[in-house]
């Protein structure tokens, strides 16, 4: 199927040379921290993780996330969701490969990578992270091969790949939990200690990534007038608005415990994040008051089903939401769980340029990836004719 | 039948010389000779660990092995095979000898085209760099 | 046709895990050719069940008195002293409030308000460091000694995020430009691994106690917890101790006499 890709509109190729650029400058960038060691970052001895850990846990969730169109078309039945599921497929394995390379280039000895292996350690959760994003890339992108390949040929998928699917329902949950189980077992990082930590992770996934998914299936839908299917759609956004709904209610929650108790320790980083420290505004309490305000402004648009309906509307409504949960996952959490420091002191963190365009640059690796496979589906279903929507 | 055989065939012959391309562009060079290294003078510096061809050799997994053992087992005696017990220590012992690294360690390294990355933290004796 | 084409891959892809395997193998017994000699303990090897240390914060009155048994320690172990936030430190001093974070309140004697503490990486008993760390870089001595393995660490930090006391850092850059004084006898870290301190496990080795304990003339004791004769068990019955955190359960073992 890959041959298809050697047969494209000038357009396409023009998008792909365009990511081939960011991620060019990426390269570049992270070849000066190869030599220069992570000074280039702007992490420190007290913030030790930053940009790229929070992008890794943010697009983690993205993987996850494949699991709300899979799930409802194979335990429900709802068939209106296999148009699609491909593409939900497909952006999960450009969202693991993104995570691994946020892995990566966050690594002081890159090379040494394969000790985690060579020198197994079950005690630590990233030893196990590394076996289920491994497990999760391999699982979506042989199934979602395997069915489309099946899907050209007209013939019915083999049949040992139906276990397979249903076994990526249960890992698509698995690597979000594993991941909140990186920082929910840390002692000392109160932002992080607490044991709703993979319940949010999850709610959080469950809501950005379908967003984005549906944000790039209208793009594509533009470009190619494939029709997702009114119906799949709305039934996704359905999902979305529960999903939010429920990430907006932990988090609520976490608010709760920490002001009704009084702990001082547990209030300390969320008062960080809105208001700063000791009269002193950090730069990222305006980025976590914007997530509050999106969060709750998309909410607005999406609950009323008429406004959720509204196709004018429902991007917006998406942006925001993919804003809001971008800022609370993949920054709020990681700054929020470093400041203030062991010693209740507070060290600021802020990105450097450097981080910021290694991080476009695996932006761009994973737009690449994600083009590329959802090119082939598409191209597949215009050869077979599932490309029009049948009434 | 071989379908697109006018890409495949020069694709195989491009392929073949690429891999043996070392072989045929070293043709006529002179052969490797070991080169001559520094070796340690003095009463104390006789001899090495173990036997020089050994050392030779097997330096590297032995540097390997005593890392792991003294770091990680905090086993830091090395008791040779003829018996001598040594501190088992890069920075103290081997080069506490061959204090010539540059003529020593990185002579044949050099010639061998390898890096050992040992450098990177272990640093020389003074006065030989 | 098309099935013998399949048999024949089939065949192919067997005979080069055969051929990768048997490399693997060969891999194994390169190892076994090292086992020349043996390995044993270093004959003057001081030994303990478990270490621990009590510091006596009454005898750190003024800048001197921390100054001596810091430099003791960064010299002897090449803690390169690098400007910013960036930096490396294995021993360090910081006030009542940010070393015990759990209960500083505003009447305490001015000695405690003002005064200064040692901090250093604690020894847990329970070191969330080594539970977290993805391939055993740093591990725990059945002494009770956290030891970091330098050449192992990947340096994914993980273990600075479990840490509860800030006892790691990481070389954002080259360290060696950063050290005045080189002491050849140690060697330095490389760009891209942590490290802390490690209770001179190489002194131990040949039977001297840490550097920061010989530097301090008896202000900071080191010795076995587990022998009710050691001078650390004596100074914990006789003295009111401290510990850093204590209620996060990872059994630090590093006192204060306050």
């Amino acid at each position: 199927m890959l041959e298809l890709l050697f047969k494209g509109r000038p357009r396409f190729y023009l998008w792909m040379a365009f990511l081939a650029a960011i991620v060019g400058l990426g390269v570049i960038v992270y070849i000066f921290q190869l030599v220069l060691g992570l000074q280039v970052t702007g992490m420190s001895r007290d913030v030790s993780w930053g940009f790229y850990i929070s992008q890794f846990t943010y697009f983690v969730g993205v993987a996850a996330s494949a699991v709300m169109l899979v799930l409802p078309a194979y335990f429900h039945h709802y068939v209106k969701f296999k148009r699609v599921i491909i593409f939900g497929e497909f952006m999960a394995v450009g969202a693991v490969i993104m995570c691994m390379l946020f892995i990566v280039v966050d690594l002081g000895q890159p090379q040494r990578v394969l000790n985690v292996l060579l020198h197994p350690t079950p005690n630590s959760v990233m030893f196990w992270d590394m076996m289920v994003l491994s497990g999760y890339l391999i699982l979506n992108l042989l199934i979602g091969w395997v069915t489309l390949e099946c899907e050209r040929h007209d013939v019915t998928p083999p049949k040992w790949i139906k276990p397979l699917v249903f076994l990526s329902v249960f890992w698509a949950f698995s690597i979000h939990t594993v991941t909140a189980f990186l920082y929910a077992g840390l002692p000392g990082r109160h932002y992080w200690l607490t044991a709703i930590m993979a319940a949010r992770f999850l709610a959080s996934a469950f809501c950005s990534g379908p967003a984005i998914l549906m944000l790039l299936l209208l793009v594509v839908k533009k470009a190619t007038k494939f029709d997702p299917g009114k119906d799949a759609m709305r039934t996704l956004a359905t999902i979305i608005t529960y999903a939010m709904c429920i990430n907006v209610f932990f988090y609520l929650l976490e608010l709760f415990t920490a002001f009704y108790s009084g702990i001082p320790g547990h209030q300390h980083p969320i008062l960080f994040l809105f208001s700063g420290h000791d009269g002193h505004m950090a730069w990222v309490n305006g980025w976590m008051w914007t997530a509050a305000v999106f969060a709750i402004a998309s909410l607005a648009l999406l609950i009323p089903p008429a406004l959720r309906h509204n196709e004018a509307l429902l991007p917006w409504a998406l942006i925001m939401l993919v804003i809001a949960s971008w800022i609370d996952k993949g920054l709020g959490l990681l700054i929020g769980g470093f400041t203030p420091t062991p010693f209740e002191t507070v060290t600021n963190y802020t990105p450097s340029l450097a981080e910021i365009l290694v991080g476009l640059g695996i932006y761009g690796i994973g737009g690449l990836i994600v083009s590329a496979l959802w090119k082939i589906a598409i191209d597949v279903k215009k050869e077979t004719g599932t490309f029009e929507l049948k009434a | 039948m071989l379908y697109n055989a006018k890409y495949i065939i020069p694709g195989l012959v491009v392929a073949v010389a690429a891999f043996t391309a070392p072989f045929w562009l070293n043709i006529g060079t002179p052969s490797y000779t070991y080169p001559d290294v520094a070796v340690p003078t003095g009463e104390d510096s006789k001899q090495c660990v173990e036997p020089k061809e050994w050392m030779r050799t097997q330096h590297m997994t032995l540097l390997n092995t005593w890392r792991d053992e003294a770091v990680r087992f905090d086993k830091r005696t090395y008791v040779a095979t003829d018996g001598k017990k040594w501190d088992i220590s890069l920075q103290n012992t081997c080069l506490g000898c061959h204090a010539n690294k540059v003529d020593f360690c990185d002579k044949c390294h050099n010639s061998n085209n390898v890096q050992p990355y040992c450098w990177n933290c272990h640093v020389a004796p003074k006065g030989n760099e | 046709m098309k099935k013998s084409r399949r048999d024949f891959l089939k065949v192919a892809g067997l005979s080069a895990f055969a051929l990768g395997s048997a490399a693997a193998l060969n891999l194994g017994s390169a190892k076994a050719a090292t086992a020349e000699g043996t390995y044993e303990t270093a004959p003057a090897q001081l030994k303990a069940k478990r270490w621990a240390m009590v510091i006596d914060t009454r005898r750190f009155t003024n800048a001197a008195d921390f100054q001596k048994v810091i430099d003791a320690c960064h010299h002897e172990h090449n803690v390169p002293d690098i400007p910013g936030n960036q930096n490396v430190k294995w021993l360090w001093k910081d006030t009542f409030a940010h070393t015990f974070p759990d209960d500083p309140h505003g009447y305490m004697p001015d000695r405690i308000i003002h005064g200064n503490f040692l901090l250093l990486c604690n020894h847990c008993d329970n070191p969330p460091c080594v539970r977290v760390c993805p391939t055993g870089a740093t591990f725990r001595q059945e002494d009770g000694i956290v030891v970091m393995d330098p050449h192992r660490c990947i340096g994914c930090r993980f273990c600075m995020a479990g840490c509860p006391y800030g006892s790691r850092s990481f070389n954002f850059r080259d360290p060696l430009p950063f050290i005045k004084d080189v002491n050849t006898a140690y060697p330095p870290r490389t760009r891209g691994v942590v490290e802390k301190c490690t209770f001179c496990t190489e002194r131990l080795a040949k039977g001297q106690l840490p550097a920061c304990v010989e530097a301090s003339d008896g202000a900071i004791l080191f010795g076995d917890l587990s022998d009710p004769a050691s001078t650390v068990r004596k100074a914990l019955a006789e003295n009111f101790t401290i510990r850093r955190k204590p209620t996060l359960g990872t059994g630090p073992g590093v006192y204060y006499i306050i």
